[in-house]
């Protein structure tokens, strides 16, 4: 029964077998970068940053067609120069972090349209945009697995400067010239586990899956690393669980992997033990004595 | 007051201008026609020849189900005398853009006359709760008996043949109610009665999403409907340009000769094939038309539009479906992704059989120029990679 329902779609299909790796891949490579992007309230930049990767890589489509290669730079190439010149245009004038970066996110998305649209190819680019994670090749495969790695060894190495950042970024400014590194690093970490969020779940999904775990986390732990391994966890049920909900129900994978991860934190946001609804409304014994 | 005088004469100049247009004298100016994409575009160009100016608003290797009309669109249409559309809910987008143009010139529905091809359920023997959905099915036409003679019975009995991935479509059935008008000759209410005991409801309540009509509207796939197609085409244009009727008739036989003998070919080339090599596997349910034609057996792991994401059951029963028949080829489309496909040739070892056109022509150096062009190149792309 448990065989039949869990394990045999894995045992018995390749195409299964790959999406359960890129989910795992994408779990362990964006949530960790999901949780910092919530403690320095900047959740929503990973939807701006999303916007603004999809140009980029409906260019690399157009011209060399269904390339990895192509869509994967396109991508990097467009939102990593809308994260520097925001993060510049922040740094230098008295302008905000948000409002640069939805300005050039706008600009970037516009200019994208426009030139797909002038290209006057309508080949569906939403099936391409909107990447399905059933339908994995290696070289897909290997990219998210590499960038995942990538990104689990540059956030050891940012460790304490990143969370510092978050703790007290005027500080972390004041005492040491690794901030703006810190900052931009962490930007292009956005950047490239989006690129690589979107060749299996599409560029909105890939906001998702990075950014749902970490705010159901925030219910479950108090420190920085136990929120980050919850946060993977619930990303790695959520990929588990939504890739079983499509096979045994007929639904589109992306959507329901994602939703899975949305339940988890309708869930986390009521029971869970750190700031929950059901924990706020229970009388807090250790105060009371 | 020369310039009075001079604005007199071009004012009447124009007016003359415009009666010359629309005028009778006909026989010099091209009938501005658009057509909703190449394939269509093609057919009217040979018929109308140097008597017409053909535009197609979906260009080759185009997709049609998901075109977005532009601004140079409407205004194509708006300038044209005819339009020609496939019908069968294909363009789902040109109602509006018909009516935000102000289209008022001949509307050319290319399947008017064609006989569709039902998008329906499969009834086959991999799916144990539908049979009894069946049986409860059988009872109903046996206390409707004064419905024999509609051709409800027929049409399942030619289903029973259809593979297991097309089920999904039946929800889009049973929602819409505009199937009605199509199964001319039995009561609304009636149909309603019968499907509703089906017992498909709850089997495909989750199935959903996709735009499209009731019936296939690849129609073109098939070289007898082709024909139709011809004759509605000729028919509009003799009636907007009489003076030219007769050439119009020259072109439509020399065309249609050539489609017959088209036909012909293809039916040698697909007899040829064994028995056991007839199951194709597509990225997109274009080809049922074609299937019907010449007995192939079409599957596609996409459900039936290209709008669709495609779920993980439907790719695993394919694959299932796949190993159990032993189907050994799979073919992309020129407008479809292709990766998903690639995957599903891997799992199950079926090699890549080449590129089929469905629904757009190629550039005029492919292989797909032309509609007859498209129709022989799928033709012996199909029965190399079949007969292998």
């Amino acid at each position: 029964m448990i065989w039949e329902t869990v394990f045999q779609p894995f045992a018995e299909f390749g195409f299964m077998r790959r999406a359960l790796l890129g989910c795992l891949a994408i779990a362990i490579g964006a949530t960790p970068v999901g949780v910092f992007l919530m403690l320095r309230r900047m959740s929503l930049t990973g939807d701006a940053m999303a916007h603004a990767i999809l140009p980029g890589a409906a260019v690399g489509y157009l011209v060399a067609g269904l390339s990895l290669g192509a869509m994967t730079i396109g991508g990097l190439v467009a939102g990593m120069a809308v994260a520097l010149l925001s993060g510049l245009v922040t740094r230098v004038t008295a302008l905000r972090e948000d409002a640069s970066l939805a300005a050039f996110y706008l600009i970037s998305l516009a200019l994208g349209v426009l030139i797909v649209s002038t290209r006057g190819s309508n080949v569906d680019l939403m099936h391409v945009l909107f990447g399905t994670v059933l339908a994995l090749d290696d070289a897909a495969l290997i990219l998210l697995c590499s960038i995942a790695s990538l990104s689990v060894l540059t956030l050891a190495l940012l460790f304490r400067p990143l969370v510092l950042e978050c703790a007290d970024p005027q500080f972390l400014r004041s005492v040491s010239s690794l901030s703006a590194i810190t900052h931009f690093t962490f930007l292009a970490l956005v950047v490239a586990n989006l690129v690589a969020g979107f060749h299996a779940l599409g560029t909105l999904m890939a906001v998702g899956i990075m950014i749902l775990p970490a705010a159901a986390a925030r219910f479950w732990a108090e420190s920085i690393g136990g929120m980050i391994l919850t946060a993977v966890a619930v990303a790695m049920l959520s990929s588990v669980a939504g890739l079983l909900l499509s096979y045994h129900y007929s639904l589109p994978s992306g959507p329901a992997i994602i939703l899975v991860a949305g339940v988890a934190y309708g869930l986390s946001l009521v029971l869970g033990p750190v700031g929950g609804l059901v924990a706020q409304a229970l009388p807090r014994r250790s105060l009371e004595t | 007051m020369p310039l009075r005088r001079h604005f007199l004469a071009s004012a009447s100049a124009i007016a003359a201008l415009s009666l010359f247009a629309t005028g009778p004298a006909r026989a010099d100016t091209p009938i501005p026609v658009v057509a909703t994409f190449s394939i269509l575009g093609d057919m009217v160009e040979r018929i109308g020849g140097e008597h017409v100016t053909v535009q197609s608003l979906v260009g080759p290797n185009g997709d049609t189900h998901v075109y977005q009309p532009t601004p140079a669109a409407a205004r194509a249409v708006q300038g044209a005398e005819i339009l020609v559309v496939n019908g069968l809910e294909f363009e789902g987008w040109l109602d509006r853009l018909a009516e935000a143009s102000g289209f008022d010139g001949t509307l050319v529905v290319a399947t008017t006359g064609v006989e569709p091809i039902a998008y329906e359920d499969g009834h086959d023997d991999h799916h144990g709760e539908e049979h009894a959905g069946h049986d409860d099915h059988d009872d109903h036409d046996a206390q409707h008996t004064e419905h024999d003679d509609h051709d409800h019975g027929a049409e399942h009995a030619g289903h029973d043949d259809h593979d297991p991935d097309h089920d999904h479509d039946h929800a889009e059935e049973h929602a819409g109610d505009d199937h009605g008008d199509a199964h001319a000759g039995y009561d609304h209410g009636e149909e309603h009665a019968i499907h509703d005991d089906h017992g498909h409801d709850e089997d495909h309540a989750d199935h959903h999403g996709h735009d499209h009509g009731a019936f296939d509207p690849h129609a073109w796939q098939s070289l007898d409907n082709a024909v139709i197609y011809v004759d509605n085409i000729t028919a509009a244009l003799a009636q907007a340009d009489p003076a030219n009727a007769a050439t119009f008739q020259e072109n439509r036989a020399a065309y249609v000769a050539e489609i017959e003998a088209l036909d012909a070919e293809i039916h040698a080339m697909m007899n040829a094939l064994p028995e056991a090599q007839r199951t194709i596997v597509t990225s997109h349910d274009a080809f049922q038309y074609f299937g019907r034609d010449y007995d192939l057996t079409f599957v596609a792991p996409q459900g039936l539009s290209t709008e669709s994401e495609a779920s993980a059951k439907n790719v695993a029963e394919l694959i299932e479906h796949m190993r159990e028949e032993g189907v050994s080829a799979v073919f992309l489309e020129n407008i479809s992704d292709s990766r998903l496909l690639e995957q599903i040739a891997r799992e199950t070892g079926a090699s890549i059989g080449g590129t089929l056109y469905p629904g757009a022509l190629s550039g005029p150096d492919g292989p797909a120029a032309t509609y007859l062009d498209m129709m022989h190149h799928n033709a012996t792309t199909l029965s190399g990679a079949l007969g292998s």
